[in-house]
């Protein structure tokens, strides 16, 4: 397994997610189903962990990828709340619109 | 062109591809199971970058813990189909055009980064199950351990926002 990494500089890790994280981005941005703007979440979150997970290979240091699974920790407990909530006011709307919940804004 | 960088290609343009699917279908069952192949092309990366603890993780967590959680609130709610009203023209383009500059100068911004020193890897079996449950069970023992705190805080909030109240 030592030499399969050799030919790929981590530039091309670093646009990779660069490209990954802005497609989130424009989903967030784009999207009015409030599922599908978790799932972008999710997807800028995998990014951020390629990244960190390609930074550490590349030092050869193993703190980052202890990190990283922190974050999956992190990002499942935030998964089962988040559809809790989601499912609360999918019961108090009748529907998943974000444009429906315009309560706070000014 | 070495295998390793035809992988990479390969994997990439899957993950790309596939992120892309996410939001233009809209159909939000299509649209889990992209990203479920998105998924996969990231675990596909992590075994390319010799770290098969945290993608067989990837695997255990995300697609099979996550999604299906994601594609179970889907259809108790009955979303599978286009519910979703059509927008204006004109949020949908600003979006993506913000997205756009956003990564033009994040790739601007780390197109002059330093990376020299990091074309060769030092120690390659840091990603190992044995290195990383070393270093996990010793230096990061008392995160380990809140973490499970955490879970079981996110539990019960989680039964606890979804139950019905009882007037």
């Amino acid at each position: 397994m030592k030499e399969v990494i050799i030919g790929i500089p981590i530039q091309w890790y670093i646009y990779l997610s660069v490209i990954l994280f802005c497609i989130g981005v424009m989903g967030v941005l784009f999207r009015r189903n409030a599922i599908i703007i978790f799932m972008c979440v999710e997807l800028m979150l995998n990014a951020v962990n390629l990244l960190m997970v390609a930074f550490s290979r590349y030092f050869g240091d193993t703190g980052a990828q202890v990190f990283v699974f922190f974050v999956m920790v992190v990002a499942a407990a935030e998964v089962a709340v988040g559809l809790a909530i989601l499912m609360m006011i999918y019961r108090n709307t009748k529907s998943t619109d974000i444009d429906t919940l315009n309560k706070l804004k000014w | 062109m070495q295998l390793s960088q035809y992988l990479f290609f390969f994997l990439s343009f899957l993950a790309v591809l596939s992120a892309l699917m996410v939001i233009i279908d809209k159909n939000p069952v299509h649209s889990v199971l992209y990203l479920i192949v998105t998924f996969f092309a990231i675990t596909g990366h992590y075994f390319i970058l010799n770290a098969q603890f945290l993608a067989i993780v990837n695997i255990i967590v995300y697609t099979g813990a996550i999604m299906v959680l994601f594609l179970y609130v889907i259809m108790m709610l009955n979303l599978n189909k286009e519910i979703e009203p059509h927008k204006k023209n004109i949020p949908k383009v600003a979006a993506v055009i913000s997205a756009g500059v956003f990564m033009l100068f994040l790739i601007a911004l780390l197109k002059g980064a330093e990376t020299n020193m990091l074309t060769a890897a030092r120690n390659s079996n840091i990603g190992l199950m044995d290195n990383l449950g070393k270093v996990l069970f010793k230096e990061y023992m008392l995160p380990f351990e809140i973490s499970s705190v955490l879970f079981l805080s996110a539990m019960v909030g989680a039964v606890f926002l979804s139950k019905k109240e009882i007037h």
